[in-house]
């Protein structure tokens, strides 16, 4: 994928950032507002694939690795699997909700019905979205890099 | 040729009939058939998962089997790649 003109340049400079602000809010208010990790990622990761298509896959490729972005696919994987085993050590079963009603991070209870939305509260959800945030994230953008690269590679050589 | 295309005319009539009668004997909107799991789930998210989003802590919380589940198909999914398309030597 070759980079495209000044136009498609600057209209990729202002958007990029909404992006990232918007996915970012999606990811970390995943327990009081619509979405979550998955579809907070899926925005972060298609303002990335908007980057990729303006300045092209050799611009991004010099400055990304794909083996960083696969490590944090994996640690965001590592957490989220680390936080289910905690539950079992908690409060005895797998994917336990064991910070919800503690004194401890995120463990506010919220009052029953229509309430004010708490950041502070959710237990281990934040936490879960979180993780699956960041895997979301280096997962979609790998997979889009990797395949952009790849097809690119032909016209690099002639 | 022509049998191909008969085949084909045969095979899109059925499933747009299939499409037609699964139109006409679906649930009217607004009136599920079996609620008791989403009255227990909607009352009792608050105080057991202490979430004000519902759908969150189906996700996360009750269900939290399937997100492990689309965690590894997303897992999968990028090894699959990264094998497919990895660098070689020129």
């Amino acid at each position: 994928m070759t980079e495209m003109t000044k136009i498609v340049k600057t209209i990729a400079n202002i958007l990029f950032p909404f992006t990232m602000i918007f996915g970012l809010y999606v990811i970390a208010h995943g327990h009081l507002t619509p979405g979550g990790g998955f579809q907070g990622g899926a925005v972060v990761a298609s303002g990335c694939a908007l980057l990729l298509v303006a300045y092209g896959s050799r611009w991004v490729f010099t400055r990304i690795k794909e083996k960083r972005l696969a490590t944090f696919e994996s640690m965001g994987a590592i957490g989220f699997i680390t936080i289910a085993l905690l539950g079992i050590f908690f409060s005895m079963v797998f994917f336990g909700n064991f910070l919800a009603g503690s004194t401890l991070l995120f463990g506010t209870a919220p009052e029953t019905g229509s309430t004010v939305a708490d950041l502070n509260t959710g237990g281990v959800l934040p936490l879960m979205n979180f993780a699956v945030g960041v895997k979301v994230i280096a997962g979609l953008f790998v997979i889009v890099l990797i395949m952009a690269y790849a097809s690119s590679i032909k016209e690099w050589y002639q | 040729m022509e049998k191909r295309m008969v085949a084909a005319v045969l095979a899109f009539t059925i499933v747009a009939v299939f499409f037609f009668f699964s139109v006409f004997f679906m649930h009217p909107f607004g009136e599920p058939g079996q609620v008791s799991m989403d009255d227990r789930i909607i009352q009792n998210t608050q105080n057991e998962t202490g979430t004000n989003n519902g759908v969150t802590s189906v996700v996360f919380d009750y269900r939290g089997f399937d997100t492990l589940g689309e965690a590894t198909i997303l897992f999968s999914a990028v090894a699959g790649v990264i094998m497919i398309f990895r660098r070689v030597k020129e």
